[in-house]
């Protein structure tokens, strides 16, 4: 029937197949955290809730959850559940401010060069960027 | 602890095919363990003795410590749900009843839960059920039966799309309110990979792959790009597979990559992609005969 040629591959609400799911659980626990969706003291999604959601085992949702508590990220309260942490997002921001450059200043300037545009005049490009394209209050730009 | 499920040494030989060879594996109590290999591989062999539907040419298998077959304090703990199972000439309802008498945690909520979710007319003879529908009654009864050892093999013929993802979400409901043990044999795996703690992976009667399923996803990532670029980026790396064609290549390398590594794939203009469970236990037991030998190490 039609349903069976459609490539029926499990939704797992965004996560890929070729990373260890346990670490995409932390990484988008900690992004919510970090854009300030999970409040710090708020209880996040528990094991069983998070293997609902992105239909996996619960002992890989534990796993993510035990991993950012171990960096203390998350603080386990005793029969209710994980709590994210005081400081946490504060953490998370610096981590990514100290990533900045690996993960965007870099690709950004190798590709540049390729193309033969010096460092000035990529240095005018974002500039006359970010005048164009103001950021909005969600942290997206206006294209 | 006492693992759910020890097998040690299992072989199971018919006159002069081997089907099951010197198989030995644990099963920790409380796991989702997929069993993964091709038709043939010997997953229905093993589960068949498992459940003490079969018994052993050599070795041995135990169920929390017992032999299955014909006994019936490991039968009681245990529920086998195979492909294309028959049923005598009843009723759904009759079967769903016979089960209720035999598994002493049986829930009769979840199996009317399961016969609305599958759309099952409980008074329609099972024999003029689809075969689709019979494997939903044979899923209704092996997630119903909440049985300490729950063994499913390719439980799904006959059903669509939507009705397996109804299997898949059940299943992980159930289990996540009474955690069992779980063996599902399947080769659709990627549609049940997120579910699996463990696999299990076996290649002509062999166990070629035990693992985490987690830690297999990233450890291998197939690079492409011009063959220049590629042969760079590969030297000195442990690779599988080889492609090429005309001025491009693709390569499997083996092994996590750092961040150092995508910056420099970026820099080669290569394209990585990390390889899924289903293409990684394909590399594991997707070989001819006689590859084995080099993969197996």
């Amino acid at each position: 029937m039609l349903l069976e040629e459609a490539g029926p591959l499990r939704d797992m609400a965004g996560l890929d197949e070729g990373t260890a799911l346990f670490a995409q659980i932390a990484e988008r626990l900690a992004e919510e955290i970090a854009d300030g969706g999970l409040a710090e003291g708020e209880r996040v999604p528990s094991m069983n809730e998070l293997a609902a959601f992105y239909r996996i085992n619960p002992a890989t949702a534990a796993k993510g959850l035990n991993l950012l508590a171990d960096d203390g990220l998350l603080e386990k309260r005793r029969g209710i559940g994980m709590f994210v942490a005081s400081g946490a997002r504060r953490r998370l921001l610096a981590q990514r401010r100290e990533r900045f450059a690996a993960q965007y200043v870099e690709p950004l300037v190798t590709e540049a060069a390729r193309l033969g545009i010096d460092p000035d005049e990529l240095i005018a490009l974002v500039r006359e960027f970010s005048q164009a394209h103001p950021v909005t209050a969600q942290g997206g730009v206006t294209v | 602890m006492t693992p759910a499920i020890s097998v040690t040494g299992l072989t199971r030989r018919y006159r002069d095919h081997l089907a099951l060879d010197e198989v030995t594996f644990e099963v920790e109590a409380g796991s989702i363990v997929g069993l993964l290999g091709r038709n043939g591989a010997g997953k229905t062999t093993l589960l068949r003795i498992l459940a003490g539907q079969e018994f052993p040419s050599s070795g041995g298998a135990l169920v929390h410590g017992g032999r299955p077959a014909e006994n019936e304090a490991v039968l009681r703990r245990l529920v086998f749900v195979r492909e294309d199972q028959t049923y005598p000439d009843i009723r759904v309802r009759h079967a769903l009843l016979a089960a209720s008498w035999f598994y002493p945690n049986w829930s009769a909520e979840l199996a009317d839960a399961l016969l609305a979710d599958f759309g099952l007319p409980a008074g329609r003879m099972v024999k003029r059920l689809s075969r689709g529908m019979r494997s939903a009654l044979g899923i209704a009864i092996g997630l119903a039966a909440r049985a300490e050892v729950t063994l499913f093999d390719e439980p799904y013929a006959g059903l669509d799309a939507v009705a397996r993802q109804i299997f898949y979400d059940r299943l992980l409901a159930d289990y996540a309110e009474h955690p069992r043990t779980i063996l599902l044999s399947t080769h659709l795996i990627d549609e049940a990979a997120g579910l699996l703690e463990r696999v299990i992976v076996i290649d002509r009667g062999r166990i070629v792959l035990t693992a985490d399923a987690d830690d297999l996803r990233g450890v291998a990532t197939a690079v492409s790009g011009p063959v220049l670029a590629v042969d760079e980026f590969t030297a000195g790396r442990a690779v599988w597979g080889r492609r090429r064609l005309i001025g491009q290549s693709s390569v499997v390398v083996v092994g996590a990559l750092d961040e150092a590594d995508r910056v420099r794939a970026g820099s080669l203009h290569l394209d990585l992609a990390p390889l899924t469970l289903q293409q990684l236990v394909v590399q594991a037991a997707g070989q001819p005969a006689g590859a084995r030998e080099r993969t197996s190490a």
